[in-house]
């Protein structure tokens, strides 16, 4: 593992220079630079593409487990192919997260495709952190993706963040969900500059009594563009919520169309959605604690990204 | 400790909503500033605490004209401002507004005390975002905690009781009365309630953009009462 993926994980995932406290696997410029499965968690290389194959046994509890990907130079490309299988009554922290760092003229990117299977009353907490470091004009690009399918009564919740410094981002996130069955997703963005970053949820509730809580917030600075695309469909008796809010600041540009098909007279579906700049009161409010206008700009964007 | 010298300040169609206001707040007392909608109070109030700045006139803090300072300066000379309407933030908690009003980390116990004081139970609102969930009433008492937190020389409120139910309005009531027994800077409140007034050292009447009345509670209060009557029934009793 070279010095730019050790800095990258200190970022992206709970990497503290010791290593990682429960099964996990470091990808670096598409290569294995480590890995460790755990007695209930075992992580093995994928037969038929690149990528990993991860299977929680049944009910495994409290356990972590750690799959990072790092982009440490120009002219990579990296591809690759990681599928959870999730043990019914399982209940687990799966912490992602790409780092893309680039100093050369030539793009680097990673395009994960993450398929989560969770089987029956699992639980499962998934966090995914991007970023873009060095300083280059080689462009640094990240596209996800997240398929889950979500079986009775199981639980995902989904926590990902782009910190910045990525030129380019596509992310899309699917997720069918059986009865009973809860995917919560929460998206903080931030772009500056003239980087892009594209949303794109579509959520099946197919299941009876199914839910989906999905929220956005962003941050649009400088010259850069968001877009931001939801569909949620009811198909059964099921509730649906999202909510997407974004901040302009400078000539940020955002985009949002949010979509709900409703199938079943038993789907309650609600979307909310807002964009503008900061509210001229609430630097104000915070000026009168003391505050200037920069620091008031500043908090008020940490606070909505927290 | 705050004095007002002929302020003037009008809307863009021209209006004049501060008429030439002079008015001097003592230190350590709790005036109570009262009159009828619209006749320029809250305005006044935003004034001092530099979100309007006058067309004229001359505002003197501790002995300093702070006129041309901007709002934040004039935060840290000390003048803390309830806002009648309270802001609400996406994101921040309430912990975070009282460290910003406290100006650095607040120990547990210190934010206890201060929701406490506004009827708040720490334990169901500290972690809780500062957004359209709290209710009116909630959001008021943050916004008043925020001012108690920053503990200044002068504190501003406008309306504090409005949107507080009637319950929690007597626990509001004795919060001021101890800031102004502890003498705990000079306190300065925008309200229509006669239990607020009970408790002020002075009552200044605005009314038409300029000062009707002003002098002791005693001496004011029983005239705004009779004042109450005659217009409610048209007659004395």
């Amino acid at each position: 593992m070279n010095s730019v993926t050790e800095e990258l994980l200190k970022i992206i995932s709970d990497y503290d220079g010791e290593g990682f406290k429960g099964a996990y696997n470091i990808r670096e410029d598409g290569q294995c630079a480590g890995r460790m499965s755990s007695e209930n968690i075992k992580i093995e290389s994928k037969q038929d593409a690149p990528g990993l194959v991860i299977t929680i046994k049944p009910h495994t509890v409290g356990e972590r487990v750690f799959i990072p990907a790092c982009v440490t130079h120009s002219g990579v490309d990296d591809l690759v192919y990681n599928d959870f299988y999730v043990g019914e009554g399982a209940d687990v922290t799966i912490v992602a997260g790409c780092g893309v760092h680039n100093t050369g003229e030539e793009e680097a990117r990673h395009n994960g495709i993450h398929r989560f299977f969770i089987e029956e009353g699992a639980s499962v907490v998934y966090e995914e952190k991007h970023i873009g470091t060095g300083e280059s004009s080689g462009p640094r690009k990240i596209d996800p993706v997240t398929d889950v399918t979500l079986a009775d009564n199981a639980k995902l919740t989904m926590d990902t963040v782009q910190l910045g410094g990525v030129d380019f981002t596509s992310r899309v996130t699917r997720g069918v969900l059986g009865k009973n069955a809860r995917l919560i997703i929460r998206e903080r963005l931030m772009t500056d500059g003239t980087e892009q970053a594209k949303t794109d949820f579509e959520v099946v509730l197919k299941g009876e009594d199914s839910g989906v809580d999905l929220m956005s917030r962003s941050v649009a600075k400088g010259n850069s563009y968001q877009e931001y695309r939801s569909v949620i469909k009811g198909e059964n008796r099921c509730t649906g919520h999202s909510e997407c809010d974004a901040i302009l600041v400078g000539n940020g540009k955002v985009s949002a169309a949010p979509e709900l098909v409703a199938s079943h007279c038993d789907a309650a579906l609600i979307h909310e959605a807002a964009i503008g700049k900061i509210a001229g009161e609430q630097i104000l409010k915070l000026r009168t604690l003391g505050l200037t206008e920069e620091e008031a700009e500043q908090k008020i964007i940490s606070g909505f990204l927290k | 400790m705050l004095r007002l010298e002929n302020i003037k300040w009008s809307l863009e169609d021209g209006r004049r909503i501060l008429n030439d206001i002079s008015l001097e707040i003592p230190e350590g007392k709790l005036v109570v500033v009262t009159g009828p909608n619209g006749g320029g109070k809250t305005t006044l109030a935003k004034v001092v605490a530099g979100l309007v700045k006058p067309d004229g006139g001359r505002i003197i803090f501790d002995g300093e004209d702070i006129t041309e300072l901007d709002i934040t300066e004039r935060a840290k000379k000390g003048i803390s401002y309830a806002f009648q309407q309270p802001v609400r933030f996406k994101g921040l908690t309430v912990r975070d507004l009282l460290e910003l009003a406290a100006g650095g980390s607040v120990r547990e116990s210190d934010v206890c005390s201060l929701l406490g004081k506004v009827g708040l139970c720490t334990h169901d609102y500290i972690d809780r975002e500062v957004n359209a969930s709290l209710s009116g009433g909630e959001i008021k008492r943050i916004e008043i905690a925020t001012v108690l937190a920053r503990n200044t020389k002068l504190s501003l409120f406008d309306e504090p009781e409005a949107g507080i139910d009637l319950w929690s309005f007597s626990g509001l009531v004795d919060v001021f009365k101890e800031m102004k027994e502890k003498i705990n800077g000079t306190l300065m409140i925008i309200s229509h309630q006669e239990r607020i007034l009970e408790i002020a050292d002075e009552i200044v009447v605005v009314a038409d953009g300029a000062v009707r009345t002003r002098g002791a509670a005693e001496d004011v209060l029983p005239q705004l009462l009779a004042g109450e009557i005659t217009r409610n029934c048209g007659r004395r009793c």
